[in-house]
Order: C-alpha cells, then sequence, then structure tokens
C-alpha cells in the first residue's frame, strides 16, 4: 500500500498496520460500521462525529451571509440570535460590514453542539471503477464489437455547454481527452438548449446506447423539473428501458440524479474517464443482463 | 470636435498604463490592413441584405412599442404578417408610413390594429400611388428623425451627467446582478454601486439569445438572469441615475445586444440610455448556433445605432478560450478582436467605443500562468491604443472553492491594473456555481478596489525583459493570429467560421437559427432610418463623406 498513497497529517504507519487503507476515506481510517462506541484513529467516536477547528469536538464552523437591516449593533446582534436559533453556541460576530440600502453582512464563527453518527451514514455512489481510457477502450472491445452510441446535450434553456463539452470534446479537460477521443464511442454532442423532445427524437435517430445531459443554471431549481421532465417523457416514449441516463452539472449529485429517476449523477470535478468508466461498465451490465 | 460628445471612455489616475511592448508597426499595420480585408468583404454582403430583425427595429425607431393582449411584440405582428406573404423584400417602412397616411393613425395605434387582424398591412405593400409618394416619403422621414432625436437627446443626457457627475477611473469594475427579477435586480446594483462598482450588468434569463422576439415590460421570473425589455432597462436607468446623483458618480448600465433581436435591444437601448452593451459580430455564430448570415446582418444595423448612441460596445472574445485551449489558441482571440475592431468602425464606432472583450482562461495552476495572462493583455492593450478594452477573468477554473476563486481573482485584478485595461469584469468568488449573491459583489469590489489603489501606477513602472517570456510570446502571438487572418482573407469569413478557426467551432452558412428571416433587399427596398442615421454618424465625424469608416480604415 505504501507509496501509492499520500499519507494524510497525523496518521501514523501504526494507524495504517491497524486499519489498513480505506478506499474513500484514505489510510488508516476505517469506521467500524454500527458498532457503538466506534473508534477511528486519533480516538474520533464515530457515532457522535462533531466539526473540529483546532480542537476535537470544538464544534467549530463558519458562517457568512447578509441581513436585510441597517448596518449597525442591532444588526450584529440579530445575526447573533440567526445562529443561536440554527442552535449554535457563542456566536462571535468576526465582521460586519455597512452594505449600503439598509443591507448588512456578517462572518460569523460559532461552535456546533450537534454531532451526527458517521457509523450510520449510507450515500449512494456511482459503484463502477474508475478505469483510464486504455481499460475502457479495452473492456469494450471485450464486450462489443460495434462503437457505443453516446448522446450528448445542454437541455431547457441552458446555454452553457462548458461542462458537457469538457466530457465529450476531443479536447476534454485537465489533460482527459473527452468521450469523441475514445474509440469504443461514436459521440454526438447536441450542444446548448435543446428542448427534451428534440433529444429523445434524436436519440431514437441516433439509436442511442446513452444520454448525457448537462445542467448548469440552476435558478429555482430548473434543473430538477427538466432532467425530471426528460425521463418521464422517455418513459412515456417507451425510451427509459433502453438508454443509460447520466446527468451532470456543478449543483448535481449522484444521488439527486437517482431521485430524479437518472442511472447516474457527477458533480464537479467529474473527467472524462469518470464517465467513460461508468458508461461502458452500465452497458456491459445491461448486456449481460440481456443475455 | 463633436467626438467628445460620446465621452464614453473613463478618466486614468496618474500612472496608469501598460509597460511598453515592442511590437513592428509594419505587422501591426498588416493585420489591421487583413482584418479590414474581410469586413469589407462582410459589409458588401450585408448591406445589401436585411432581416426581420432590422424591419422590427425599424418600426421601433418609428415608436411603435407595446405587445397585443398574447404578448406578441407589435412589431413582430407587423413583421411577420409581411413575411409571410414574402412582401418584407422592400421593407417594412413603405407599407407601414403608406398605411399611417391613410389612416391617420400614430404608429403604435396602427400597429395594435395589424396585430388585431383589424388591419391588412399587405394591402399596402404592393405599390404606392405616385400622387402620395411625397407625402409618404415625407412622413418616414419625419418617423425616422424622431426615433434618431430621442437616441440623440439620450447621448446628450449621458455627456451631460459625466460632465457634471464624473464617473469611476480605469478599470472600470464592472459587476452583473442576475436575479431574474429586475426589482430584486434594482436593489442588487444600487448596492453594488454604493460599494464601488462602476458598470451593473444585468444579465439576461438564458435563452433570451435564441428569442425571435423581445419580451414587454417589467418582468420578475427569468433563469440566471433578468429578460432585456424596454421597461427593464428604463427602470435600472432610473434606479442608478438615482444612486448615481446620490453618489456624485455616473453609474453604467450594461445589457447584451446579442442574439436573434440584435438591433432591436440595440434600438430600446439607445432610448433608454444604456452605456455598454454586449455586441460581437461573431458570438452568436460560435457559441448560440445563429446563422451567420443572420448575425452579421444584424450586428451591422445595431452597431450603427450603437455608435450613433455613443455607448460602448463589449464584444464576447473572452468566450473562446472556454472551449478552445488557451495556450495553443490565444492567437484566435487576437484575429477575431482585429476582425470585431474593424467591423465596428465600418458601422461608425469610434476608438474610445471600443470595449474590446479578451481573457485568456489559461489554467492558473500552469507554471507561469501569470506571465501568460499579462503577454495576451499587453499584446491586446498595444494593438488598440485608447480603446476601453474588457478584461473578463477566467471562470472556466473555478472550482467551488470560494477563497481560492478569490484569490485567482485577485491575481486577475493584478493583471488587469499593471497592463492598463480599460473595464475590469469582477470576477466572484462564487463564479459557477450559483449567480452573485448580494455579498459576493461586495467581497470581489472590495479586494478589487485594494489591488488596483496598490498597484495603480505599477504599470508605468515596469520594463520588459527584451527577448524575455512576455516579449517573445506576445509577438509569437501577433505573427500567429496574422497567419489566421491571412487564412480567412484568402478564402471569406464565412468560409472561415465553417472551418472552425475560432473557438474549436464549425458553423455553416446555411445552418443555425434565424436564416429564414434574411432576404436580400428588393430593388425599390426603403428604409429611412438607414438613410439619417448614416448622415448623423457623418454629421459627428463618425463616418466619412463616402459613408465608411473615419480615417479609411474599411
Amino acid at each position: 500500500m505504501k507509496g501509492e498513497v499520500t499519507l494524510r497529517p497525523h496518521v501514523t504507519e501504526a494507524d495504517i498496520e491497524a486499519h489498513g487503507v480505506d478506499p474513500q476515506l484514505g489510510p488508516g481510517f476505517v469506521p467500524v460500521k454500527g458498532e457503538p462506541g466506534a473508534q477511528g484513529p486519533r480516538g474520533v467516536d464515530l457515532t457522535a462525529v462533531r466539526a473540529y477547528g483546532d480542537t476535537l469536538d470544538d464544534g467549530q464552523v463558519m458562517l457568512s451571509f447578509s441581513l436585510p437591516v441597517p448596518f449597525g449593533d442591532e444588526a450584529k446582534e440579530a445575526g447573533r440570535q440567526l445562529c443561536r436559533q440554527m442552535g449554535l453556541e457563542q456566536p462571535a460576530v468576526y465582521h460586519a460590514h455597512d452594505l449600503g440600502e439598509g443591507f448588512t453582512y456578517l462572518v460569523v464563527y460559532a461552535r456546533s453542539p450537534y454531532a451526527v453518527d458517521f457509523t450510520k451514514i449510507s450515500v449512494p455512489k456511482v459503484t463502477s471503477h474508475r478505469l483510464d481510457k486504455h481499460a475502457v477502450e479495452h473492456l469494450a472491445a471485450e464486450h462489443f464489437t460495434r462503437k457505443l452510441r453516446v448522446l450528448g446535450a445542454c437541455t431547457g434553456d441552458d446555454a452553457h455547454t462548458v461542462g458537457i463539452d469538457a466530457i465529450l470534446n476531443v479536447k476534454g479537460y485537465s489533460g482527459e481527452k473527452g468521450l469523441e477521443a475514445y474509440k469504443c464511442f461514436e459521440v454526438r454532442n447536441m450542444g446548448a438548449q435543446v428542448p427534451n423532445e428534440v433529444l429523445l427524437r434524436e436519440a431514437r435517430e441516433f439509436q442511442a446506447d446513452a444520454i448525457l445531459v448537462s445542467q448548469v443554471v440552476t435558478q429555482k431549481d430548473c434543473h430538477r423539473t427538466n432532467l425530471a421532465a426528460l425521463i418521464d417523457l422517455a418513459e412515456a416514449e417507451n425510451l427509459r428501458s433502453g438508454i443509460v441516463f447520466v446527468a451532470g452539472g456543478p449543483r448535481l449529485s449522484h444521488t439527486i440524479a437517482l431521485e430524479l429517476g437518472f442511472d447516474a449523477g457527477f458533480g464537479p470535478g467529474t473527467l472524462p474517464p469518470d464517465v467513460a468508466s461508468f458508461l461502458i461498465q452500465a452497458l456491459v451490465a445491461r448486456q449481460t443482463a440481456a443475455q | 470636435m463633436v467626438q467628445s460628445l460620446i465621452s464614453t471612455a473613463a478618466p486614468v489616475a496618474p500612472g496608469f498604463s501598460c509597460p511598453p511592448l515592442p511590437l513592428d508597426p509594419a505587422r501591426v499595420a498588416r493585420a489591421r490592413e487583413l482584418a479590414g480585408k474581410i469586413a469589407q468583404e462582410v459589409q458588401t454582403f450585408t448591406e445589401t441584405r436585411s432581416t426581420v430583425a432590422v424591419e422590427r427595429t425599424v418600426l421601433r425607431l418609428f415608436g411603435v412599442d407595446g405587445a397585443n393582449e398574447e404578448g406578441v411584440p407589435l412589431v413582430n405582428a407587423c413583421v411577420d404578417r409581411l413575411m409571410a406573404v414574402g412582401l418584407l423584400r422592400d421593407g417594412v417602412a413603405r407599407p407601414f408610413c403608406l398605411a399611417m397616411h391613410d389612416t391617420g393613425l400614430t404608429p403604435t395605434q396602427l400597429a395594435q390594429r395589424i396585430a388585431d387582424g383589424n388591419l391588412d398591412l399587405t394591402t399596402y405593400a404592393e405599390t404606392v400611388p405616385d400622387a402620395q409618394w411625397a407625402a409618404v416619403d415625407a412622413l418616414g422621414r419625419k418617423l425616422a428623425r424622431a426615433g434618431v432625436d430621442r437616441i440623440l437627446a439620450q447621448r446628450n443626457a449621458r455627456a451631460e451627467k459625466l460632465g457634471r457627475l464624473g464617473c469611476g477611473v480605469q478599470p472600470l469594475k464592472y459587476v452583473i446582478v442576475a436575479s431574474g427579477n429586475i426589482h430584486e435586480d434594482i436593489v442588487q446594483a444600487r448596492v453594488a454601486a454604493r460599494q464601488g462598482a462602476d458598470v451593473i450588468a444585468v444579465i439576461r434569463s438564458t435563452g433570451q439569445s435564441l428569442l425571435d422576439y423581445m419580451p414587454d415590460g417589467a418582468t420578475t421570473e427569468g433563469f440566471g438572469g433578468t429578460f432585456a425589455t424596454q421597461e427593464n432597462f428604463r427602470l435600472m436607468r432610473a434606479a442608478l441615475d438615482e444612486v448615481g446623483e446620490e453618489l456624485g458618480r455616473y453609474i453604467r448600465l450594461c445589457n447584451y445586444a446579442s442574439g436573434l433581436c440584435m438591433p432591436e435591444i440595440a434600438c430600446t437601448g439607445a432610448f433608454e440610455r444604456l452605456d455598454m452593451m454586449l455586441n460581437d459580430a461573431l458570438y452568436g455564430i460560435l457559441f448560440r448556433d445563429i446563422n451567420m448570415q443572420r448575425t452579421l446582418c444584424d450586428q451591422r444595423v445595431s452597431r450603427r445605432l450603437s455608435a450613433l448612441s455613443g455607448l460602448i460596445i463589449n464584444t464576447g472574445e473572452d468566450n473562446y478560450l472556454t472551449t478552445a485551449d488557451a495556450v495553443e489558441a490565444a492567437h484566435t482571440v487576437v484575429a477575431s478582436t482585429l476582425v470585431n475592431e474593424a467591423l465596428a468602425r465600418a458601422c461608425g464606432l469610434q476608438t474610445d467605443q471600443l470595449g474590446l472583450g479578451h481573457a485568456m482562461e489559461i489554467d492558473p495552476t500552469i507554471e507561469n500562468s501569470i506571465l501568460y495572462e499579462i503577454a495576451n493583455a499587453m499584446l491586446i492593450r498595444t494593438l488598440f491604443p485608447g480603446a476601453p478594452l474588457k478584461f473578463m477573468p477566467p471562470t472556466k477554473h473555478m472550482t467551488g472553492n470560494v477563497l481560492r476563486g478569490h484569490v485567482q481573482d485577485a491575481l486577475f485584478n493584478l493583471v488587469g491594473i499593471t497592463t492598463g485595461q480599460g473595464i475590469q469584469l469582477l470576477g466572484m468568488p462564487t463564479e459557477a456555481m450559483h449567480t452573485p449573491h448580494i455579498h459576493d459583489r461586495y467581497l470581489s469590489l472590495e479586494a478589487a478596489s485594494l489591488v488596483f489603489a496598490g498597484a495603480r501606477a505599477l504599470g508605468s513602472e515596469l520594463l520588459l525583459r527584451p527577448g524575455g517570456f512576455i516579449e517573445t510570446r506576445a509577438i509569437a502571438t501577433l505573427e500567429a493570429a496574422i497567419g489566421l487572418l491571412d487564412e480567412i482573407a484568402g478564402e471569406g469569413l464565412m468560409t472561415g467560421l465553417s472551418r472552425g478557426h475560432f473557438a474549436d467551432i464549425r458553423r455553416s452558412p446555411t445552418g443555425g437559427r434565424g436564416l429564414d428571416g434574411v432576404f436580400e433587399r428588393g430593388d425599390r427596398y426603403w428604409d429611412p432610418c438607414e438613410d439619417l442615421v448614416t448622415a448623423e454618424l457623418q454629421r459627428l465625424g463618425q463616418l466619412d463623406a463616402q459613408g465608411r469608416a473615419v480615417g479609411g480604415a474599411v
């Protein structure tokens, strides 16, 4: 294990000896699920985890927000009271600024007494292994004799194609080439502002194996409405089960995507191989299930 | 002489300048010559065509305003009717003026009748009896005069306010509001002005660029921005004037004359005294897949009106490198900026109206990224002396770590002040996560003010190391831009666009949205506004006696 991972601060060789390396949490940190009093390294009680500033269980948090009240001592007190109502203790207004027009900006530090039971946490994740481009190509060649057709678009009013372009275009992002550069994919990127109806019409014509939808604009949760509408429409048109649906965007997560009826969701920091890995493994799984 | 009327360029503080960059004047002249050739071909193409948006603009200049009960703007109702039956080739002005002459109605009353289906404009579209032509001609000229005078009155009002109140110094601090609700935008904008903003840009609702009509009235619902409507312009203008009077500083208002309604937005913006307009000849083609014939025709009319109104146009090259590679494709930004300049000058826009936009979207984690930024910023600054260049920070590399983003923006601001940029679009720490909250704008303005004050005269103290990285990079980028311009000048801009020279995006001359709204002008095409705008631009010294760019640039 050594040499493959970077040691986190304060994790000793002994911690790693004792706990091994957890794929999500890193070296030396293995929660014992469901056991009362389960402990991680450094004596953290994993059944009652608090925010951390510089001392275990100090509960330190920082907030910044504005209030629609004039600047002054009353505004600061209002900020402190609001924090107490949030359940925070010892709120200290570090900074207050007069924004004008009867608005005040506050930076508050406080103590949160609350704790979460980390041993009970369950977060759905994209379960595929992250493969590199070569491994994706290899897996595709093993299972498919044709190219897999991937259709991408920013749907609804969304005109921000930076995300979908980074995943699909040859150029890619951060040194990783996009799906167009993969031999196993045939990619069609429909670009900005594609209505759901048009996307599904294209999917039928293109015989898409997968649809990637990017949603960047999220005002008033329009991304949720729009994504849910796409799945409804796909179901109505009998296209849902035959196609892998993937959503991506800065305010999306796998959990949200699943809620909305997608097969997977990708948030900030996603690179083309993340999506390619999921797609190829999902498509292989479908093929295997069909056989 | 009369040029002082424009008064768009903001004052500069002592020492604010860009370090000298030794470009070969012959190579700069060559770049301009090629860009001028490209623009000339576009100009010839667009002068013989019109579009539905241009015809709607004629009606707006005539004074037609408002929408019918279904929300269809009256100008659309009039133009669409003629277009549908193939009677728009000679323009909307003649049948409209003939019908006005015949009915004695005001422009808006007549348009209302047409929109309600109570008057058929097509019956006036065939011929004008000779006996009536003199009266119709005079009526058209009178209406055009009234429209143009509205624009000139606002130009004078801006000059008066700038003279009396003054304004911020360069780089002007430019922030956006984007709540979707014009009334909420006004609160945000007034607070921003108090925190030091010089320019308020109201971001449009996503998707507006693809609407082939301008929504009407005050709007409170939008996505990622607020609809550009004449009433929203008016409301925001009044709010900024009020807070500007109180602060003793003129606050500029910016919107977007782009998309399928480009000339109509330029016209209504000129009526409501906007001070800046995002207005790029190529942006909509590349990034919104608007048909290139449509956009090239529309940009000509929109820019002529903007030239007349005295506002600053901002071009959108800063977006190119969100899709193309920043380090490899920097020359495409330079080439496009030169083409945009040539097209703008051909429309009568003057140097102090050219807020050419640029930014390089360089990954801040690469070694010496700031040297690349400086090299590109100095190159553009040196190529366009006197123009209030608009410098926009990289948005592609914002990570959601708001504190890191704040530092990236601060470094970018340092490059802006050191290289003499005219307008600094302030990055927000929350960029790429949500539209700015009220305090995001304050944090950005406070940080920019610190950097600008701290490094105000830095540019005038620095000399480049001869033959060093920055100088070499800048010269190499210019040479690559000249190479690209040479290629495009040979094949024409439309072919160049279809070959993906800009932003790695390919567009076909007959593809994209809005081509069905373009038509070749008929033999009897008549638009009294066009002639009057040309005459006024000549009177103001913004076009020469032949109607070309002053100084014979194009």
